[in-house]
């Protein structure tokens, strides 16, 4: 990878811990996106305040705009096979809440403050991830 | 407007991270779980950033008494593992392993305007949805005691 990449991979990851804490000192809450999505749309009752979750997903499109923008549309590959679209997405909005959490709530919010209850469900996603990927690209070849 | 302001301002920061950060990119996150293949550490650099801030921020409102805009700080309390977690969080990572996307980059990744991403997020929706009237179905079942 090169410098460039090292540069804007550390500095993203700045402002998204930086967003996170920002929340929980002027909010008190954790930056969780499954949570603010689910509270967003109306499928958790508690959690952020509605307005809260919904100014939270609008704004999460305006920072990626900004940075589109600013630097051009970033290239993003992505699968186009409509049940692997479907049936990801099924398992991610179920797993998430389910599971109290994804990769920012659990991974940058809870593995922050060491909560045994993150780093279990971090180390899961993960491990969970790692295996799909292989047994998807290296066994069975779909990619 | 205390929770409006807060809520888009994080929201932003948060956003423009992930473009940034290249994390948008369901192709790189996927480089990063592919251990077996050509393995791309951007993800570990991307978590590794975000952790600093994040955690210097618990040690900074260990001194506060409440929120700046806010009366109480609403941080999980909760210490015990269970197996709901543990499988919650298994499914999630089965899905995100299939394509690459995770809930915040999925979100933020709508604005560029590519079909998938939209098909994703409403499917994503779809599965919380369906969790939620799982646990309203299970909750209705179990015998309720008053007092």
């Amino acid at each position: 990878m090169t410098f460039t990449a090292v540069l804007s991979a550390l500095a993203g990851g700045l402002l998204i811990g930086s967003a996170a804490g920002l929340l929980l000192i002027l909010s008190g809450r954790i930056a969780g996106v499954s949570g603010m999505v689910a509270r967003a749309v109306g499928i958790a009752d508690n959690g952020p305040p509605w307005l809260q979750a919904v100014s939270f997903v609008i704004g999460l499109q305006g920072g990626a705009l900004m940075v589109a923008v600013a630097t051009g549309a970033p290239a993003v590959t992505i699968t186009s096979s409509v049940p692997l679209l479907a049936g990801a997405g099924l398992l991610v909005g179920f797993g998430t809440r389910l599971g109290n959490g994804c990769t920012s709530g659990h991974g940058v919010c809870g593995l922050a403050r060491l909560s045994p209850r993150s780093i279990a469900a971090t180390v899961a996603f993960m491990s969970a991830g790692i295996v799909t990927v292989y047994l998807a690209r290296h066994l069975i070849g779909v990619d | 407007m205390r929770h409006i302001l807060p809520g888009l301002l994080v929201g932003l920061l948060f956003g423009a991270g992930l473009a940034l950060s290249g994390m948008i990119d369901p192709a790189r996150v996927l480089g990063f779980l592919d251990v077996g293949g050509a393995w791309d550490p951007t993800l570990a650099l991307v978590l590794g950033g975000a952790l600093l801030p994040s955690a210097l921020s618990y040690a900074f409102v260990r001194r506060m008494k409440r929120p700046v805009m806010a009366d109480e700080f609403c941080i999980p309390q909760n210490r015990i593992v269970e197996s709901r977690l543990l499988v919650g969080s298994s499914l999630f990572g089965v899905g995100w392993g299939l394509v690459g996307l995770c809930p915040g980059p999925a979100i933020a990744g709508l604005v560029l305007g590519k079909w998938q991403s939209w098909l994703f997020v409403a499917a994503m929706i779809g599965g919380m949805w369906l969790q939620r009237f799982f646990a309203d179905r299970g909750h209705r079942r179990t015998p309720q005691f008053a007092g």
